[in-house]
């Protein structure tokens, strides 16, 4: 029975973290169209922040809430600036440019903070349930996900600001003939969708460690889980992780870490192969 | 008769191949030879997504697994058969079989664009992971261990067809891969140039208008990606040849990213521009490995990004933008209504 | 501007394309005879560039040494290196310079056991004598090869009795899976039976795997008396946090093959570290006025920010220190008479106290160090003298066998 409990918490969280590194990325295709290779670099620099402020003494809330998010917001409006700005439209160049962009972060975070950066331990002490322990982290990790999917869907609903995003990104033409200033709307996503990456990366630096190269970890997952999900940000990001989460974590308990990823990788073809514009090419495609 | 720019191209090119069978193996060192022919088998490769890619418009993200079959397959064999004819052939074999049904799943399934780019990727990845696990005993395909994270090293080259006592030389393994390189490019120039090609490109452009048109859209994407797939299967094999190994790296994100990257370099939608992009950041990788300016990944991404505001179409197509004016003035003659084809 | 951008960017390619086509067409002549050219290959970019970067100083260190000192049978000493950014391809791609055209007398490097395993061949057609400084899983066999690095039965065999003793029977394995980890699993199993201990349960992780949840539970499910990993590289890094997140930490010890050779507890909170078991032929905490020399010497070339030295680096140092000796006692630098004298037997007092070469099997004996961290560093419990490599089988002669070239495995 404890089992059982552990096993659904593991699902939840496998799932949550799935959804919180992805989310990012689905706010910038799903506006924009525009392949962020460097993804993972993002959530590398939301867990330095977060490391390097606390360690500089600033309370680690207030680094991984606040100051992650807004560090990598606004390297996030600096790369729309210098590099994505030239090349809307041009899918294939973007990827060039992300990819040598992820490559330059990499290069950048290891010469400067380099291999040897002490990280910082997960906060809260371990949870029993039944006869066993679950870092209490875990549950932070479910319950801040849950309410940063929330926020998202609010600030699209009922804010000014997410009432002329999704008019952009629904048809840019006539949102600019009606007065939107769009090269301004992409800018501000775009540092949205970063922000909420290095949220992400903030969450995640405590559990996973950080080092330069971790971007690397997590841009396969996150790349799959958005465009799985379909082009609808929200519903398709938190359909996408549901499933695959559900399916790696589940398989990894039966059988090896490994198979669990095939698992994952497999499902996400399969859904692909069934639905072949994503999740919310079908579904909730009316959705946020 | 006049000659067009066409055949001034495929004079060129000609020209090219003969110098590069002929002049490296009287002029160069050993050393050189061995150091080109890797790069001859990464323009193969490039070749392999130029077809895919740039003329069949198949974003094709995991490109390298088809190689990565080609050298398993290779090495397996081989490690088994002791002589490399089979291997070899099933070395092709086995990824165009695997295009095959990848083909049939996606194509059939209506899948395209970004979601075909994720899929490719993914499979690429489950082949990674697989391949990645294997480290124990129990993996073994008759003779040869499948040998995990580490791959199998000390692989016997290939040999002369029936003698196994009779491996290639270097100079021989240099000329073998000049010679795929170069069949390979008359093949694939050949081919774009025949009906199959401008149904091929015709496909690209206006997938909706080719299938109502009347063409089998599904079977001709097909046969492109499994064309595709048997040309970077022979890239597999004669990488596993040159170098005696194979890893499951072949299967990784970042190899197939490469091979994408030397795409954009050169030029998409040419088939001279992956070539030069291939050999380009091939040497300047291992250049700067050598030179320890600076972190590679720095400079390399830098450069990438660099190149992708100031050459966004890539090298050889903005080559030819500015030869153009100078050609048309020098040779009035050549001058082609339409701007003639990019090969 | 168009056009400024444009003529700036032909001239430049071209410029560059030109230089660089030269160098790939005039070979590379050998500096004048009057110095002795070694090659150094290592990791120096991507997710290795922890292990690569004290391995390259600490040659460079031991280099430096012998110039000073006279150099090597009165010429000088030159390093030819290369950054093999953990590509195998660059490896077989360097590998085949460095014999082929810097025509070097000996090769410094590899660090996967993979990566020795695509360069072994080309340094012994090209008949480069070839030092592979890493601890790894044992068992290769070939003449031209010389292995200063550990190999698991000799950690193993005192660290896993001492942990028997101290904890308790039952065994939990967490290894990394490629062949170091399974085959290091193996030679557990093999020693945990000989001391009436029993492995209840192996699990293998890829280098990627960052996320411990399921396997956490699984081992508070089985109840191990203790833990053995060989958790190589920063994913596997992540155990450590989500262990102690689980509170595990205070619960089940861990013995490890392999933590803190990346000067990964340095960037751990000490909780995580502390208590954990391990058994080195090298720590930096050892207390030998030849290790005070050494560091001293290492701080003075490289300043105090080099993180953790461990002896992964220092292998690469001791290596470069036997070839000195054995070019010594050959009175040349060529390859086969530098190894007839290494196979003679040979000794060096080094950092960690005698090393000797094992003729038989161009392996060494170390001294090794049971050591369990506290605070960041390595306290030593034990020091075990003159342990032997392991040689599976004793199938690895090389006297008897010159021809021998292949990498044995334990039939365990």
């Amino acid at each position: 029975m404890d089992f059982a409990a552990v096993i659904v918490i593991q699902v939840l969280y496998a799932i949550a973290s799935l959804a919180l590194i992805s989310v990012g990325l689905a706010v910038i295709f799903g506006m924009m169209r525009v392949i962020n290779f460097a993804h993972g670099e993002f959530l590398m620099m939301g867990g330095y922040t977060v490391i390097l402020s606390t360690h500089a003494g600033i309370n680690r809330w207030v680094s991984m809430l606040v100051l992650a998010p807004l560090v990598v917001g606004l390297v996030g409006m600096l790369v729309e600036w210098l590099i994505i700005r030239h090349l809307y439209g041009r899918v294939i160049e973007t990827v060039l440019a992300t990819w040598g962009l992820s490559l330059f972060l990499m290069g950048l975070a290891t010469v400067t903070v380099g291999f040897y950066q002490e990280g910082i331990l997960p906060p809260f002490g371990p949870v029993r349930i039944g006869a066993y322990k679950e870092g209490g982290y875990t549950f932070f990790v479910i319950g801040v996900t849950a309410l940063i999917l929330i926020g998202v869907y609010a600030l699209m609903r009922y804010t000014w600001f997410g009432l002329i995003a999704r008019g952009t990104m629904q048809n840019a033409d006539m949102a600019a003939a009606l007065g939107t200033d769009t090269r301004k709307v992409y800018a501000l996503t775009f540092g949205f969708g970063a922000a909420l990456s290095g949220l992400a990366g903030a969450i995640m630096a405590p559990i996973s460690g950080v080092v330069p190269v971790v971007g690397m970890t997590y841009i396969a997952k996150a790349f799959i889980t958005v465009i799985s999900g379909g082009a609808t940000v929200l519903a398709g990001t938190v359909s996408a992780a549901g499933l695959l989460g559900l399916v790696n974590q589940a398989v990894t308990f039966v059988t090896t870490p490994v198979i669990g990823e095939v698992a994952l990788l497999a499902s996400a073809i399969m859904l692909l192969r069934i639905l072949p514009t994503g999740i919310t090419g079908r579904f909730f495609r009316r959705g946020l | 008769m006049r000659p067009s720019a066409n055949q001034a191209g495929l004079l060129a090119a000609t020209a090219a191949a003969l110098v590069l069978l002929v002049v490296p193996p009287l002029a160069f060192e050993v050393f050189t030879l061995v150091n080109a022919t890797i790069y001859l088998i990464m323009a193969t490769l490039a070749l392999s997504l130029a077809l895919v890619w740039g003329f069949g418009g198949i974003l094709c993200l995991g490109q390298s697994m088809f190689y990565g079959l080609g050298a398993y397959a290779y090495a397996v064999t081989v490690l088994n058969t002791g002589e490399s004819t089979l291997p070899i052939l099933l070395g092709v074999a086995l990824p165009v079989a695997f295009a095959a049904v990848l083909g049939y799943f996606m194509f059939w399934g209506r899948v395209s664009d970004v979601y075909l780019a994720v899929i490719t990727l993914t499979v690429s990845l489950i082949l990674f992971h697989l391949i990645n696990s294997t480290a124990g005993d129990q993996y073994r395909i008759g003779e040869a261990p499948l040998g995990g994270y580490n791959g199998l090293p000390g692989l016997p080259p290939i040999n002369w067809p029936g003698d196994p006592d009779r491996p290639i030389s270097f100079e021989g393994m240099y000329l073998l891969a000049a010679a795929v390189l170069v069949a390979t490019y008359f093949g694939l120039r050949w081919l774009l140039h025949s009906h199959f090609g401008r149904v091929t490109v015709a496909i690209r452009e206006n997938e909706a208008r080719a299938g109502l048109l009347g063409y089998d859209v599904h079977r001709h994407k097909l046969w492109v990606l499994m064309i595709g797939a048997g040309i970077a299967g022979l890239a597999g094999v004669l990488s596993v040849s040159w170098g005696s190994f194979v890893g499951p790296n072949v299967f990784s994100i970042v190899f197939t990213a490469q091979i994408i990257v030397w795409i954009l370099v050169g030029g998409l939608g040419t088939l001279i521009g992956p070539i030069v992009g291939a050999v380009a950041i091939q040497f300047l990788i291992a250049w700067l490995g050598e030179a320890k300016i600076a972190d590679t990944n720095l400079v390399l991404g830098g450069l990438f990004v660099l190149f992708v505001l100031l050459v966004p179409k890539g090298l050889v197509p903005m080559l030819a933008e500015r030869l153009r004016p100078w050609a048309a003035r020098r040779f009035p003659e050549l001058a082609e209504p339409g701007g003639g084809d990019p090969l | 501007m168009t056009i400024k951008r444009r003529d700036f960017l032909k001239t430049s390619l071209s410029g560059a394309a030109a230089l660089s086509a030269g160098s790939l067409v005039w070979p590379r002549v050998s500096e004048a005879a009057d110095t002795i050219r070694v090659g150094g290959m290592h990791n120096l970019t991507g997710p290795f560039q922890a292990f690569g970067t004290n391995k390259l100083r600490c040659v460079q260190l031991a280099l430096e040494e012998i110039n000073k000192a006279g150099g090597l049978l009165g010429k000088q000493v030159e390093l030819v290196g290369y950054d093999a950014q953990a590509d195998n391809k660059l490896y077989a791609q360097y590998a085949q310079q460095l014999g082929l055209r810097d025509k070097v007398v000996t090769v410094f490097g590899g660090l996967t056991s993979s990566s020795r395993e695509v360069v072994r061949p080309i340094f012994k057609r090209t008949r480069t004598l070839y030092f592979y400084n890493m601890p790894y899983e044992g068992g290769v066999c070939d003449r031209n090869i010389f292995c200063t690095g550990t190999t698991p039965g000799q950690l193993l065999a005192n660290l896993i009795p001492h942990m028997v003793k101290k904890h308790g029977k039952k065994i939990y394995v967490l290894a990394a899976d490629y062949n170091f980890g399974q085959i290091s699993a193996k030679w557990t199993k093999k020693i945990a039976q000989e001391h009436g201990a029993q492995v209840i349960q192996v699990d293998y992780f890829p280098l990627d795997v960052n996320q411990f949840g399921p396997t956490i539970s699984k081992i508070q499910a089985a109840k191990p008396d203790f833990i053995v990993n060989t958790f190589v590289g920063p994913a596997h890094g992540a155990f450590y946090g989500q262990w102690a997140a689980a509170g595990m930490n205070k619960e089940i010890p861990i013995a490890s093959q392999t933590f803190g050779e990346a000067g990964e507890h340095l960037r751990m909170p000490t909780e995580l570290s502390d208590g954990i078991t391990v058994c080195y032929s090298y720590v930096d905490e050892i207390d030998l006025p030849t290790n005070a020399a050494f560091l001293g010497r290492f701080r003075a070339k490289f300043g105090d920010k080099y993180g953790y030295l461990g002896d992964l680096a220092v292998s690469s140092y001791l290596g470069v220190l036997i070839w000195a000796k054995g070019v010594k006692k050959a009175g040349s630098t060529d390859r086969d008479k530098v190894i007839a004298a290494l196979e003679s037997g040979v000794s060096i007092d080094g950092p960690n106290g005698k090393i000797t070469v094992q003729p038989e099997t161009h392996h060494c004996v170390f001294d090794m160090y049971l050591a369990q961290m506290k605070n960041r560093k390595f306290d030593i419990l034990q020091t075990f003298k003159q342990v032997t490599p392991t040689n599976p089988q004793g199938v690895c002669n090389l006297i008897k066998n010159p021809q021998t070239n292949k990498q044995f495995e334990p039939k365990i």
